[in-house]
């Protein structure tokens, strides 16, 4: 069995859980096994039709009123426990704030290797094969780990989320234990920043800015082409992002964000080599600059060279048009 | 406060990575390392809670004796105390090793600790994963990618950050965190510092000393292969008014790039 966590947020399955249970449908039909699917905390059983069709063959709910909310310690326990039940040949996660913050933590639990923020994973010779960037993806490592189960995490936006075409399945419900004082540490509030609710990390479309911006005001321009643009979100180079023009969680690059959106469009970004290492892997590039000798220019798809202030509010007329058409 | 600070040595961001293909090892002539930028959060950190509240602050790390310089700049930056715990193997890209002997080095040395503190991840490998083991190896609770961290008697509370939002976390210490940019602005070390640091001696602990046998801190990477990703090839460029190359990218975009 391939066991995959599912995140859920605000009682919703993040999107990206749905490609790393897609992913892991794939890679355990390969095998010639199935996939469970596991769901942790409280009252969380209204989410399982949705889980079978994306490949899940078993979902498994481990509930209990001590994991309502997040804590490392008490979902790590519960997935340990589930783990030396089912013994799965792979344990696959989201790369998302949470997968990589429980991933590890279960790695140690059971004293097996990990691979972290995957962008492929293949099957050869009946062994799993995982590729992952590193220096932000200046380079590619391609990896086997030697440990069974094979723990991964697996980059969001990257993975196709797949229905697989299972109409049912079978719900478990496993008992979970938590012994008193064994969770140290926990989440009580989510604090949320206003008008972005999407991550940069999890954009279908990003609209980055950097020094060409000139000033934070100028972010308005475009949190506005932002807003007419679904499933988009702001982003900013590091030079942006320590003149203090935006906060640094929509900084993308190698001490930022490594981003694969479908579309990344970048407004006065002149292109230093740890910003592209950040979003190289971005399907589609737009550079608008007007210096047309930017490096920006030799990875986009796409170029104007010109005045941003007058590209970026055409552009939103444009997208405007284009988004009602539909 | 007793705080432990783990940093690492790594190739600055500007820098263009090449690729051993042989060895599937970086190849290091010309790179300028560094100690990680997130690390660097860190031992800021560790060195304001010392201000507030007293106490000891040691960076450690895990590495050959080239590491030495990024201890040093630690102490610099007004570390007390510096120790390399030295491994022989190059980069394994496994978190699990280096864990492993981060947490028998604390287990061993440091009965008493209040604090680990790490950065979120090494700016190179970008694992991400030896906080949170070291962590569970130590049973204590984690804060990762933490931007705000308070410390009150014998707990702390952290705004660690998701995706578009912060989780607030409260946990007992001893603990560990692992700083993300924006947790505060790095110091700059003084001459004064250097000049203290440089007569500062660094022990080096062993995996002899430490009592790990070769099985325990055996990688569970086998690489494969390692590569550089294929040059992205420049497209074209949109001529015309800014209205004009604006619906002109508008239209490929929907019907040749089809990704709006």
């Amino acid at each position: 069995m391939f066991l995959t966590f599912i995140e859920t947020r605000e009682g919703k399955i993040k999107k990206s859980s749905l490609e790393a249970l897609s992913e892991a449908k794939r890679r355990a039909t390969d095998l010639g096994t199935d996939v469970g699917a596991a769901l942790i905390g409280k009252d969380v059983d209204c989410l399982d039709p949705e889980l079978f069709s994306y490949g899940a063959a078993k979902v498994f709910l481990l509930e209990h009123a001590e994991l309502a909310q997040y804590s490392t310690q008490g979902f790590a326990g519960a997935l340990q426990g589930l783990v030396k039940e089912m013994a799965p040949e792979a344990v696959f996660f989201a790369a998302t704030a949470m997968g990589k913050d429980l991933a590890p933590r279960l790695a140690a639990k059971l004293g097996v290797g990990l691979a972290s923020d995957c962008t492929a994973i293949a099957v050869k010779d009946g062994k799993l094969e995982f590729t992952r960037p590193i220096y932000a993806g200046k380079a590619f490592l391609t990896f086997r780990l030697k440990s069974t189960p094979q723990i991964a995490t697996l980059r969001p936006n990257v993975f196709a989320a797949a229905p697989a075409g299972n109409a049912a399945g079978e719900v478990v419900k496993k008992a979970v234990s938590v012994q008193d004082g064994a969770i140290k540490g926990r989440v009580v509030e989510l604090i949320k920043e206003s008008g972005a609710e999407l991550d940069v990390t999890e954009a279908d479309v990003i609209v980055s800015g950097g020094r060409g911006m000139k000033g934070p005001e100028n972010f308005a321009l475009l949190k506005e082409l932002s807003a007419v643009i679904p499933r988009s979100a702001v982003g900013a180079s590091r030079s942006a992002v320590d003149s203090g023009w935006i906060g640094h969680q929509h900084q993308v690059g190698q001490t930022g964000k490594t981003v694969s959106p479908g579309l990344y469009l970048a407004f006065g970004i002149s292109g230093a080599i740890q910003h592209l290492a950040g979003m190289s892997s971005s399907k589609v590039i737009v550079a608008v600059n007007k210096d047309a000798e930017a490096p920006i220019f030799k990875v986009a798809d796409y170029g104007i060279v010109g005045d941003l202030f007058q590209v970026v509010p055409a552009l939103k007329e444009e997208f405007k048009k284009l988004f009602a058409e539909r | 406060m007793n705080i432990l600070v783990f940093v690492k040595r790594v190739p600055d961001t500007e820098s263009k990575i090449r690729i051993n293909r042989e060895t599937h090892a970086v190849v290091e002539d010309g790179l300028n390392f560094v100690i990680s930028p997130n690390d660097e959060y860190a031992v800021e950190e560790a060195l304001r809670l010392r201000e507030a509240k007293g106490g000891q602050v040691t960076v450690l790390s895990v590495g050959a004796a080239e590491a030495l310089v990024i201890l040093k700049k630690g102490l610099a930056m007004g570390a007390d105390e510096a120790v390399l715990i030295k491994d022989e193997l190059k980069e394994t890209y496994d978190g699990l090793r280096v864990a492993r002997m981060i947490a028998r080095t604390v287990e061993k040395r440091y009965p008493q600790f209040d604090l680990l503190l790490f950065g979120k991840q090494s700016v190179g490998a970008d694992n991400a994963q030896v906080p949170s083991m070291v962590a569970e190896m130590l049973g204590l609770p984690q804060a990762n990618v933490v931007t705000k961290l308070e410390i009150d008697g014998p707990s702390g509370t952290a705004h660690r950050e998701i995706e578009g939002a912060m989780e607030k976390v409260v946990f007992s210490l001893p603990a560990v965190v692992s700083a993300q940019k924006g947790l505060n602005e790095p110091r700059y070390e003084t001459l004064k510092g250097i000049m203290a640091a440089k007569k500062k001696v660094i022990p080096v602990v062993t995996l002899e000393d430490l009592g790990l046998t070769r099985d325990e801190v055996a990688p569970q990477v086998e690489i494969v292969a390692l590569e550089t990703p294929a040059a992205r090839q420049a497209g074209k460029i949109i001529p015309g008014t800014p209205e004009e190359a604006a619906r002109e990218l508008a239209r490929l975009l929907r019907h040749e790039a089809k990704v709006i």
